[in-house]
């Protein structure tokens, strides 16, 4: 099957190419600590250097018009006249709405916050959005929420984006004409007359994983009713191996809950538990709590780890190891012999893994009860079940691995639940297919043709946010209401439900997955709310249910609904059969190349396609904008001769699809990794044609990872555009690293590497002394992840356009904060580490001094800041920023036009204009609220009052701002901590943001050297 | 070969270069005047509104207070302005037949809001916060100029930023007690020069003059 995406192919004229093997013998040769953050840096090649020495790149400077001297002279002259008349127009007259009849809650100018959920994967996640006089734009954590703690993803703060989208779909459609939620209800009714006389044979109804309480009691009633109709569920990202792990060693589906905070030895098994599965925000914040040297704590958890694609978690191991997908299974096996599990095999582990595995083991006996095993939601069921066993064996049931009964509906094999509707849509069993949410026609795995097959169901019907794929095949497309548009119910990891609350009522008439099925158990026209609000009537006794309802929407979750903890009893020697088979398999493939699958980390399965917020976010890893790519190891690349951005033809199962590659420092070698979810073809204007949709290559035989991948050169090139040398500021130790043991010997270490000027080397000895409030960052690098969670939340509050990708190519794109990520060490398998980098409020600011309109100037507390109003795009500053911060409008990015788009600004921050330059000002918006609150109620801020967006949304707490002229202000214990550090601070610009220095607790057994 | 250009044509260069000096800084100078007329600022100029509102009639002759109506004040950056709710408290019972009000009505009936004209409008990019401004002892009249007595309101400030900060830079010229903030015809007893600065001291009123107070 040829793939349509579209390639903007460019023959070989410029090279990419460079000697691998020559930067692996130059990195061999390197002494002491070096960080590089790309192929081309290492290499030093001509485009790195153009990338270091102009601040906006080469592409940046337009080529000169081809226009005379006197001529542009007199232009200019033209234009400056102009502009100065442009200051003599009149403001335009306003309009001002109030309310008819105000409502109570409201006062006009102060938003109010209502708690509600948001689902990734159907799982909960609590949140608190922010609204305007009933217009919600920004999205934060609920602090109370066990899978929150205040902290979001990248996903929910994006959601605002998707709620707003122009795009969204807009009224029913039936047979592809506008229709009428009236004229469907009257169809479904006439339709249900026959389905009830069938006993609903012949209608099937396909949702994605369902948590709700009140969709799984709606679900039981109508198949109650018409006992032949059947439910199907399917999750193009799904968690079946870890179900049927659990099924495999326990004999029934049990949902595993993992404790951090009690771990002090981890082990992963291809898990990116920090990033990637339920429940992961709270997993992250008892993660680096654990690993945070600060206020007397003095030891760190250790974290062991065994991956086939290299992910955020990996770069936070202490001890990585990286192995393609086939090959954990035999590591997971070895591991468990050594700790008493099955028979020890010969599994042809050399000398090093062997002793990799040993001191593993040692660790882990070594801390039983406290140790913790976690397996990747993309291995095999049985490594999930050997895993179980191993946690057993440990001693970590109970303490650090709890389980309970699963927190969804249904828990099903999504995969066969899709093969057997599939199966049966072919043989004409399917009469009416009610499609609730998903994209199937997109998602589903290739094999199972669902497209076609979908085509012989008599009466198909779909309700989804967008008219897409699957909507263009239906007969009936419902627009379905944003999370943040409807009541609904759901449950996080843990099981504590959260009743969702609409923040604005549907802006395009969209209905909720509840509605439409009210309108099949003959209960047309009930509303989402009603339906929840008699679920939970029924649920809990009458007298006092007012209060409940209120304190639980109040609250964000409902009291004790927290699973209990389960005792578990394995079943005895499952695995030894399967996996066995599972390693004969490996062993007889190593030759073959093997495919990985992943979702996308910034667009996930596909569903956020249309998202320009989620487009433009560098991919955490690649730091590829736009597009998606296949990932390989440098040696293979070597070996094939390939560069970045060169087309491949992947040929997997027969099938065949054409990508750019990426060369990936620690991928395992003969593999490849391919994030599906791009290659849309009906998303929107965003998400459509862009990038390549590997679920061609996906089957249901092998949805995660497979061998028998063939790879051929295309000679063709795909230009991407990637922001991993953007914003370079060559490498002067901006990051530090030591190990626990280096820390406890010479706590000054990550300090020495660096100068400090004495603070009386300047001209103007109290040029920037504060009396009042000092605002300064604190930036924990031992604790970021690299999530890009606060780059999307930046975005969000800040009101930061999306430019596009020929824009990102030529690095004009817009974040105010950025991640930097480093690699240190050799190419096949270096360390890696992640820098958020933003505008360092300088004391003695090289911005400043160079502002011809004084656009740019300090302020008593310290801010170094941006008057958009004074800036005329002179883009000195920027030029003057030695940590290249500052973000200049070249064009109208932010969208003045588009009525939805309006609604996504936030109110308190002005919307910039093309010609301006901006950048980071520590959320000013921010301090200036605590400032007035404070005064109106005669105090001073308090510590953490002022939080900024950055800080509010870090799962990992990575970040702290305050007055640093607070001495018990939390940033000021911070700064006085030896971990401190400044960059660049030899050029004496005495940086308000500071970083502390990443510290890695490897096992000394380990250590080679 | 003849002269090309006579004698006087030096004097004549001289006195245009001379010139050109004054016609510059007219210019300047003209342009300084209409930026800061009312024609620009709109400054002293009545509304055109749906409905005719009276504040003399409101505030001078039945004495409400600023707050009935601008709720917000204390506590919010915005004022408010009032819902039409807030106009039919009374005028359902009073004058509730007039054809002036019958906007009022027509909006409390149709639930839709009155399109008011905005009187004090601010631009975009400046963020100026009502609640923090009475809580120091800024009167509304200051801003706001003699409202009790506008029949029809104008806008009786021009809103430059050399206005804002001729207060931002000496607030001791003009804050006032507190209690009197909504007071319309309150005149200080004593030589205000020395009454603002000891409410300075007292209310703790910095000269906050740097640019992200109001820019951000």
């Amino acid at each position: 099957m040829e793939n349509e995406f579209c390639m903007q192919t460019i023959k070989n004229e410029k090279s990419n190419h460079f000697d691998l093997s020559a930067l692996r013998a130059g990195l061999g040769k390197q002494r002491g600590q070096q960080y590089w953050r790309s192929l081309e840096e290492l290499a030093n090649t001509e485009e790195f250097q153009q990338y270091l020495q102009n601040e906006f790149t080469p592409h940046a400077v337009e080529k000169a018009l081809p226009l005379p001297r006197r001529d542009f002279l007199k232009l200019m002259g033209a234009s400056l006249a102009l502009a100065g008349l442009n200051a003599c127009t009149r403001q335009p007259e306003e309009k001002i709405f109030p309310y008819v009849k105000p409502p109570e809650e409201i006062v006009p100018g102060k938003p109010l916050y209502f708690a509600t959920a948001l689902l990734q994967g159907g799982y909960a996640s609590g949140v608190l959005v922010e609204s305007h006089e009933g217009r919600p734009t920004k999205v934060e954590g609920n602090p109370e929420h066990p899978a929150s703690l205040g902290a979001t993803d990248i996903f929910a703060q994006a959601a605002i984006l998707t709620l707003y989208d122009p795009e969204r779909s807009e009224v029913v459609i039936n047979l592809g004409e506008i229709s009428t939620w009236e004229a469907f209800i009257t169809a479904i009714s006439t339709e249900l007359e026959g389905v009830r006389a069938k006993k609903g044979e012949g209608l099937r109804i396909l949702t994605e994983t369902v948590t709700s309480p009140t969709l799984a009691s709606q679900m039981r009633a109508l198949l109650a009713g018409l006992p032949a109709a059947q439910w199907h569920q399917y999750e193009p990202a799904g968690r079946d191996q870890v179900r049927d792990g659990s099924r495999l060693a326990f004999g029934e589906y049990l949902e595993t809950q993992y404790r951090f905070d009690r771990a002090e030895v981890i082990v992963s098994l291809d898990s990116n538990f920090l990033i990637d599965m339920p429940g992961s925000l709270r997993y992250a914040r008892e993660f680096s709590a654990k690993r945070r040297i600060q206020d007397g704590q003095k030891t760190m958890n250790r974290l062991y780890l065994v991956e086939s694609t290299p992910t955020l978690t990996g770069t936070m191991a202490d001890h990585r190891l990286s192995m393609r997908p086939s090959e954990i299974a035999s590591f997971a096996h070895t591991l468990a012999a050594v700790l008493g599990i099955g028979e020890e095999q010969n599994t042809g582990h050399n000398a090093r893994m062997a002793k990799w595995i040993a001191a593993l083991a040692r660790d882990l006996q070594q801390h039983r009860g406290r140790s913790l095993i976690i397996a990747g939601e993309q291995q095999p069921a049985h490594v999930h079940a050997l895993v179980h066993a191993m946690n057993q064996a440990l001693g970590n049931v109970g303490t650090t691995v709890i389980y309970t009964d699963p927190v969804e509906a249904r828990p099903v094999n999504q995969i066969e639940s899709l093969r057997a509707l599939a199966n049966d849509m072919e043989a004409g069993r399917v009469d009416i297919l009610l499609i609730l949410g998903g994209n199937p026609v997109f998602t589903a795995p290739s094999d199972l043709n669902f497209a076609d097959k979908l085509s012989r169901v008599r009466l198909r019907i779909h309700l989804s946010l967008y008219h897409d794929e699957t909507s263009y095949l239906c007969h009936w497309h419902i627009p379905e209401a944003h999370a943040l548009e409807t009541w609904s119910d759901a449950r996080a990891y843990d099981g504590t439900v959260t009743i969702m609350q609409p923040l604005i009522a549907p802006l395009y008439g969209g209905k909720s997955i509840h509605e439409v099925l009210a309108v099949f158990a003959g209960q047309p026209n009930r509303s989402s709310h009603d339906l929840v609000r008699d679920y939970w009537k029924a649920q809990r006794p009458a007298a006092d249910f007012e209060k409940f309802w209120q304190t639980s929407l109040h609250d964000g979750l409902v009291n004790g609904t927290a699973l209990p903890a389960k005792s578990v009893k394995l079943k005895p020697n499952q695995f030894t059969a399967s996996y066995q088979q599972a390693v004969t398999k490996s062993e007889s493939s190593a030759s073959n190349i093997e495919i990985i699958f992943r979702p996308d980390p910034t667009i996930g399965d596909g569903r956020f396609a249309n998202n320009g917020w989620l487009q433009e976010l560098p991919k955490p890893l690649t730091k590829i904008t736009w597009d998606n790519v296949a990932m390989i190891s440098p040696a293979m690349a070597e070996r094939m001769e390939l560069a970045n951005e060169d087309v491949v033809e992947l040929k997997y199962q027969g099938r065949t699809v054409n990508a750019p590659i990426w060369i990936t420092p620690g991928h395992p070698d003969h593999a490849v990794t391919v994030n599906f979810g791009y290659g849309r073809t009906r998303a929107g204007k965003i998400g459509t044609a862009v990038g390549v949709n590997f679920y061609a290559l996906r089957t249901s035989s092998a949805p995660w990872f497979g061998t028998g991948l063939e790879i051929r050169k295309t000679g063709k090139r795909h230009a991407l555009a990637a922001t991993q040398m953007h914003h370079n500021m060559e490498n002067r130790h901006l990051v530090r690293v030591g190990t626990l043991a280096e820390y406890s010997a010479h706590p000054n270490f990550a300090q020495e590497l660096g100068h400090e000027p004495p603070p009386d080397l300047t001209l103007y000895p109290d040029e920037h002394k504060n009396e009042g409030y000092a605002w300064g960052m604190v930036i924990d690098l031992n604790a970021c992840m690299g999530c890009n969670a606060c780059t999307i939340a930046c975005q969000a509050e800040n009101n930061i356009p999306i430019v596009g990708k020929t824009e990102v190519a030529r690095g004009r794109e817009m974040h105010w904060i950025r991640i930097d990520r480093y690699y240190q060490g050799n190419l096949d398998d270096p360390d890696t580490y992640h820098q958020p980098v933003t505008c360092m409020h300088c004391e003695h600011a090289p911005c400043e001094v160079v502002c011809p309109v004084a656009a740019t100037v300090h302020s008593p507390e310290g801010l170094n800041e941006m008057v958009y109003n004074r800036c005329v795009g002179t883009r000195y500053c920027s030029n003057n920023c030695p940590y290249k911060v500052r973000r200049f409008n070249f064009l109208q990015y932010s969208d003045y036009q588009t009525p939805n788009m309006k609604l996504v600004y936030n109110p308190d921050v002005t919307v910039r204009k093309r010609g301006i330059m901006e950048k980071c000002t520590f959320c000013v918006q921010r301090i200036n609220h605590a400032r007035i609150t404070a005064k109106l109620e005669d105090r001073d801020i308090r510590d953490g009052e002022v939080v900024t967006a950055c800080q509010q949304v870090c799962p990992a707490q990575a970040i702290t701002f305050g007055n640093l002229n607070d001495p018990n202000s939390r940033v000021a214990k911070l700064k006085a901590e030896p971990l401190n550090y400044g960059l660049l601070t030899d050029l004496n610009t005495r940086p308000r943001t500071s970083y502390l220095a990443k510290l890695r607790n490897p096992n000394p057994e380990l250590e080679e050297n | 070969m003849a002269q090309i250009f006579h004698p006087s044509t030096n004097t004549l260069s001289k006195i245009s270069i001379f010139g050109a000096v004054f016609l510059i800084g007219g210019l300047l100078w003209v342009f300084g005047v209409i930026e800061r007329s009312s024609y620009v600022t709109q400054a002293k100029v009545v509304r055109e509104q749906p409905v005719p509102f009276s504040h003399r009639h409101h505030v001078s002759q039945l004495g409400i207070d600023c707050r009935y109506c601008h709720t917000s004040v204390e506590e919010s950056g915005f004022a408010g302005i009032p819902a039409t709710k807030t106009c039919m408290t009374c005028h359902s019972q009073i004058h509730s037949s007039s054809p002036m009000l019958e906007p009022v009505r027509e909006s409390f009936r149709n639930n839709k809001s009155i399109a008011w004209v905005r009187v004090n409008d601010l631009p975009d990019f400046v963020y100026f916060n009502h609640a923090i401004h009475v809580k120091k002892g800024m009167s509304c009249v200051t801003c706001h100029g003699p409202v009790d007595e506008m029949a029809l309101t104008w806008r009786e400030n021009a809103l430059t930023m050399e206005w804002c900060l001729s207060c931002h830079r000496a607030p001791e010229r003009f804050v006032r007690p507190r209690e009197f903030v909504f007071s319309t015809d309150w005149k200080p007893a004593e030589d205000q020069a020395v009454l603002g600065a000891k409410l300075v001291r007292e209310y703790k009123i910095q000269k906050l003059t740097n640019c992200s107070i109001c820019h951000r």
